[in-house]
């Protein structure tokens, strides 16, 4: 089979994450991403996924792979992002991770809106969960139950100093099954192969992180795969039947 | 201070290291970033924080720290408390927060050198 390369942001807010701006909303990411010559993207919410769906539905018919992603904050307030193939993998997690999140009401005047959007961008509901909280899991059980559902387990923006895991615990704990390592668009692939030698086991992949559509693909990554499909995502992160991340 | 001493005066719960509280106070130094107490901490200190994670053992030997106080009436992982005991880190708990607790401590002559 013959594999090609496709450009990959797989770390996208939308207007639902409460550091997200209004008018990152399920359209206009889905032009943007096109716009910015993307193949494969990842929606990834702070601690819910309640805009995958939208996001899906909205790039259908366009080309564009869209993944259904979440960004968990641990106990230790450490992001960990999960990637999955379909919404049935993502809901029964994101059930399990309302419910371990704080009764903290949000303070409206300090977080932005949490909106909800449908497929034509319509607001149908506000999110009234805390999402700006740290869930009561550990990273260990973070990433134990997006395996569980069939996810990709990784650690965001490792070279940020708030919210890493390195910030947060120092160093990566070496029993923890990550699938790869992110950097954030202020690092380079090169700059990170050398600051961390010692995660040389792990992937690095870089995202954009964006909160805002004119983020959108200010940081990517090719993978090489057979087509822009889950399983081909899986077999290049772990580097099997020739698929693989470019340049990691 | 050695530990016991401290162990006694603020009646802190001993979560691991029992056979290390001979060991003398230094100073303190208190925070929840791991990276930053990597950075920041000095050999003898007290350790004062919130997290419970196992890597806050790997952080205490690396710096040689005295003992890590939890805050909040936080217990350690049970993973942590093993690792400690490997270690012998001592860990001790307290139902105060860190302002609390850091307040009394440097009212003790406990400080930040």
């Amino acid at each position: 089979m013959e594999l090609r390369r496709f450009r990959a942001d797989l770390h996208i807010h939308t207007c639902l994450s409460p550091c997200g701006e209004l008018t990152i909303y399920p359209r206009k990411i889905v032009e943007r991403a096109l716009d910015e010559g993307l193949d494969i993207i990842a929606v990834s919410d702070h601690n819910t996924a309640e805009n995958a769906a939208a996001a899906l539905l909205a790039a259908e018919g366009t080309g564009l792979t869209v993944l259904p992603g979440i960004e968990l904050t641990s106990e230790e307030e450490v992001h960990i992002l999960g990637l999955f193939e379909t919404m049935d993998d993502i809901l029964p997690l994101q059930e399990e991770v309302f419910r371990k999140l704080p009764e903290v009401p949000t303070i409206r005047s300090f977080v932005k809106d949490q909106v909800i959007v449908n497929k034509d961008d319509e607001v149908t509901g506000f999110s009234p969960h805390c999402l700006m909280a740290a869930t009561q899991l550990n990273v260990h059980e973070i990433v134990e139950l997006i395996h569980q559902r069939g996810g990709l387990a990784i650690a965001s923006h490792i070279d940020r100093g708030a919210f890493s895991i390195i910030s947060q615990l120092g160093f990566i704990p070496s029993d923890l099954e990550l699938d790869a390592l992110e950097i954030s668009p202020l690092m380079t692939i090169p700059e990170a192969r050398a600051a961390y030698k010692s995660y040389a086991h792990l992937p690095l992949v870089r995202f954009s992180d964006a909160h805002q559509p004119e983020e959108i693909g200010r940081a990517s990554t090719d993978l090489l795969l057979a087509a822009p499909v889950f399983a081909e995502i899986r077999m290049a992160f772990q580097e099997t039947n020739g698929r693989r991340i470019c340049g990691s | 201070m050695n530990l016991t001493e401290l162990v006694k005066q603020f009646d802190l719960k001993v979560y691991a290291g029992r056979n290390e509280l001979l060991r003398t106070v230094s100073g303190g130094y208190v925070g929840d970033l791991l990276s930053d107490v990597m950075a920041h901490s000095k050999k003898g200190h007290l350790w004062i924080t919130f997290q419970i994670h196992p890597n806050i053992i790997a952080v205490a030997v690396l710096k040689e720290l005295a003992a890590i106080v939890l805050v909040n009436g936080r217990e350690p992982d049970p993973e942590t408390a093993a690792r400690a005991e490997k270690e012998r880190v001592p860990i001790f708990g307290t139902p105060l927060s860190s302002y609390e607790f850091v307040g009394r401590l440097y009212g003790l002559g406990i400080k930040g050198q």
